[in-house]
């Protein structure tokens, strides 16, 4: 027994240690968030602007820096991306369909292969084949208005012309989507419960949600306009001992007018 | 006689093509004439799209489930992440040790059949019968790990059954197949002995391990089809073919690695009970017995120790080729942290295993000749360990850029890449391959005639070694691209396998018919020794559990990376101290379940007689009965 126990003793002393250095002998570091899709609201927004939006997505989002940076050399730097287009353009090598800067920037986003920078290809393929991603797929996913805003920042950071218009018609082509995806409203308040998940989160109905406040008796304790503005605008006030940005802010987005009164009715009603 | 060697020889054979089935079955894509460079076949990178798409279009299986935070249950007070993530490394820890104690079972019952030593015979029964009870433990979790991830990820769960189907089917069926070969396999130990019998009995350990094997090769798909799928479109779309599914990108290097990998861990394991049997004896043939149980087992440890880097770094540069960004996260971004942990754990390994075989050389009073040699060897070994335990790219605040003057140190900044972490393990594994050398040494002399030549051929194969390790490693870390500072590790790797292969041929020849100065004494060991062997023993366990957390993480917010994204509330990377928490209280479960394990193999061997129990004319009537009179 008395070997077991030191043996124990031992063990754990070890496993602490570990432990120990784990949580004490490094900086402790919050690693980033899952990404979200930011909605850009292209109303009133100036080519700067733009390009601004552009240079947040390539250093956030984008992940371009992770390959494109001077510590690495995993990638060719950018800075020149688009006062090379010309060479690039004639090279024998060059596979793409581009004719100016703007959609060689922008092939280079979605099919990298069509040209590799020498030294840059897959191992194996003689630059034949990129190794960077399509970033309009995948974990990067960039839509069409993002691709715009990154390829008018490339060419801002090159120094030429920027002939990136702020797209106008985004939300024209946003609302074609959501024709084709357009779904029927819900009809009752028990679907809109369950499709959005409110009781994922919530005390509401038969669901036991702990993450969000308790709404079994939401009625009594605020009022309509308050229920209402804490569906649409989540962060406004937060419910003592409840975090912050845990519940979605699109709801005002995801759902429609009818379904957001009949919710709110159904609340106001939890006495 | 002369049959019973014919019969030697057709079981030999009958192995032989079992293995090599295997073998091929089991070696597609990774080991094919296009592939031998490590490198990606351009044909197959650049095509499965294409090909996906086309056959997705008659496909009747759904894209991959979009979920949302509702799709993913709550239990009250229950964490569905940490619960998953506990079970399954449990599982997994367990299933290491099951799989891997059965491999170097198979070998020391064929050393002991060579040999016809039966000390060999009855250490690897002694093996088995400890872990025996681990497989049902393994078992038990393995269900219990469906039933979590049926609860808490259903919908994860669902996509991945859709697929995976037809092989989860014969995973069950191979489990079968495991159990009948495992329970024959013990049971039948003396029962199937001598001559055609031990044969039958070694050719079931043959089986044992293959089936085992296809079961773990079986497993990865499913994990590894999560981190590089296959055989999918783009929305995640099953084309119906299960084939590319399986032998998706990383298939091949998790098998590898994981096989080395369990090896190392179940002979650890092993040493571990040695170790505590050897404190707990008083009787010198018992502590003889169990120093040379825990010898045996730190050698297995160490043996599959050394080329596991080798395996990691194929792993790695498999995973850059499938896609960098997963590589960089690996390497270079918040678990770049990770890997200081990793060089402190793998430093406690090397530390520990060559400290052991230090302390094992005073078997031999003929040691005393190696002694001064021992501090050069703890010298190389920390400074390597150091070199490793350098950062590469570190998240800085702009105060301490200021501070350093850039984003790397002045002097230690260039040991943070990896051709200087290359450079140092495999400094690390021809030191500690000195260590195993002096230890081999330690008892006797040479008597050939050409003893000056082979020892000076042996430095001189060294130093040429070490040198073309050190050039490698300098060339290609600093002097040409990063796409290529990898490649330095492969030339290392075959540098230092070269120096131990050529260098135990040597020194076979050499000590051939060698004179024993001071014979081994078994048992004549510091008890301080075995700590190490705990040591090495806990550290594994630790290090299994960080590395199981990375491997997961650099999954980040996905469940099959890019075809089906994880909504849940626990879709954010942990925190590298609550990782080590989580993996701190899983070492600890695992631990006690394996103390329990092997409390049982004890007292399954013990018998009480109750005195006045049993009444007297009850016993006489059994044995007059059974026994026949």
């Amino acid at each position: 027994m008395k070997n077991f126990l030191k043996v124990a003793a031992f063990s754990l002393l070890v496993i602490f240690s570990f432990a120990g250095f784990a949580n004490l002998g490094i900086p402790k570091i919050e690693p980033a968030p899952p990404p979200t899709e930011e909605k850009i609201d292209l109303g009133s927004m100036t080519i700067e602007q733009f390009v601004g939006i552009g240079e947040k997505i390539y250093k956030g989002k984008g992940t371009c820096t992770l390959c494109h940076n001077a510590l690495g050399g995993r990638a060719p730097l950018l800075e020149k991306a688009a006062t090379v287009t010309a060479a690039r353009l004639k090279d024998p090598r060059y596979k793409g369909e581009a004719t100016d800067i703007e959609s060689y920037l922008v092939e280079s986003m979605i099919k990298p292969s069509a040209f590799v920078v020498a030294g840059f290809g897959k191992k194996g393929t003689n630059d034949a084949v990129s190794p960077m991603p399509d970033v309009s797929t995948g974990s990067i996913g960039m839509n069409e208005v993002e691709i715009a805003a990154v390829t008018a920042y490339l060419q801002e950071l090159g120094g030429v012309e920027v002939t990136v218009k702020v797209p106008e018609d985004a939300s024209d082509s946003a609302a074609e989507d959501d024709e084709e995806e357009q779904r029927k409203p819900f009809e009752t308040v028990e679907d809109i419960l369950d499709e959005v998940g409110c009781g994922a989160c919530h005390k509401v109905g038969e669901d036991e949600g702990e993450q969000g406040p308790d709404l079994t008796k939401i009625g009594a304790l605020r009022t309509e306009a308050h229920i209402r503005a804490s569906i649409l605008d989540p962060n406004a006030e937060i419910t003592k001992g409840f975090k912050k940005d845990l519940m979605p802010k699109d709801y005002g987005t995801q759902l429609y007018a009818s379904e957001l009164e009949m919710l709110v009715n159904y609340l106001v009603a939890l006495k | 006689m002369k049959c019973q060697d014919g019969n030697r020889g057709k079981f030999n054979l009958l192995g032989l093509v079992a293995l090599l089935a295997i073998l091929f079955y089991f070696a597609p894509i990774h080991f094919n004439e296009e592939n031998l460079n490590f490198g990606v076949s351009v044909a197959e990178s650049a095509e499965p799209a294409a090909e996906a798409s086309t056959d997705v279009a008659a496909s009747p299986y759904g894209p991959a489930p979009k979920t949302t935070l509702a799709s993913y249950p709550t239990i009250k007070g229950i964490n569905g992440r940490v619960v998953i993530w506990l079970v399954a490394q449990l599982h997994l820890w367990f299933a290491a040790f099951v799989l891997a104690v059965p491999i170097f079972v198979f070998i020391i019952e064929a050393i002991g059949m060579r040999t016809r030593d039966r000390r060999y015979d009855n250490m690897a029964y002694e093996f088995i019968k400890v872990s025996i009870t681990a497989y049902s433990l393994t078992a038990i979790l393995g269900g219990l790990l469906l039933f979590s991830l049926v609860l808490f990820y259903p919908d994860l769960w669902g996509y991945l059954a859709t697929i995976f189907k037809d092989s989860m089917f014969w995973y069950a069926a191979l489990f079968f197949a495991e159990s009948a070969c495992l329970y024959l396999y013990y049971y039948g130990w003396h029962w199937l002995q001598g001559g055609d019998r031990k044969w039958v009995h070694l050719t079931i350990g043959l089986l044992l391990n293959a089936v085992g094997t296809m079961l773990m090769f079986l497993a990865n798909s499913w994990l590894t089809f999560m981190m590089s799928p296959e055989g999918v479109n783009a929305a995640g779309v099953f084309a119906g073919d299960i084939w590319p599914a399986i032998q998706n990108h990383l298939w091949n290097p998790i098998n590898l690695h994981r096989v080395v990998a369990n090896v190392a861990f179940g002979g650890s394991i092993v040493g571990a009970y040695a170790a505590f049997k050897f404190l707990s004896s008083s009787r010198a043939e018992d502590r003889a017995h169990y120093d040379w149980m825990g010898y045996t087992a730190n050698f297995i440890a160490i043996s599959a120790l050394l080329p596991l880097p080798f395996a990691g770094y194929y792993l790695t540069t498999e995973i850059y080729a499938f896609s960098q960004q997963m590589g960089i996260t690996l390497m270079g971004g918040i678990f770049a942290w990770l890997f200081i942990i990793q060089a402190v754990l793998i430093g406690a390994l090397f530390l520990s295993a060559n400290y052991y075989l230090w302390c094992c050389m005073g078997r031999s009073d003929g040691a005393e000749r190696y002694y001064k040699y021992i501090k050069y060897i703890a010298i190389v070994i920390v400074g390597a360990f150091l070199v490793w335990f350098t950062p590469h790219t570190l998240v800085l605040t702009n105060e301490e850029l200021k501070a350093l003057g850039g984003p790397y140190h002045k002097y230690v900044g260039p040991f943070g890449i990896m051709p200087a972490k290359n450079t140092a393990v495999n400094l690390m594994i021809l030191a500690t391959f000195v260590s195993f050398l002096f230890y081999r040494r330690a008892n006797k002399i040479a008597t050939v005639s050409w003893v000056k030549i082979g020892n000076s051929a042996q430095v001189a194969l060294f130093v040429a070694g070490v040198i073309n390790i050190f050039i490698l490693g300098v060339y290609y870390g600093y002097f040409t691209n990063t796409v290529y500072k990898i490649a330095a590790s492969i030339p290392q790797v075959c540098t230092t396998l070269a120096v131990i292969v050529i260098s135990i041929l040597i020194d076979s020849f050499m000590y051939k018919n060698a004179k024993e100065v001071a014979p081994l004494k078994w048992g004549r060991v510091p008890e301080r020794s075995q700590y190490a062997l705990f040591l090495l023993a806990v550290s594994f366990t630790w290090l299994m559990g960080l590395m199981g957390y990375i491997r997961s993480g650099i999954r980040q917010h996905w469940h099959v990376v890019d075809i089906m994204r994880d909504n849940s509330a626990d879709a954010f990377t942990p925190t590298m101290g609550f990782a080590a928490n989580v993996v701190s209280i899983g070492t600890i479960i695992f631990l006690s379940m394996v103390i329990f394990v092997f409390w049982l193999s004890q007292i399954s061997a013990k018998k009480v007689e109750p005195e006045n129990y049993w009444a007297p004319e009850a016993v006489d009537g059994a044995v007059g009965k059974g026994g026949g009179g």
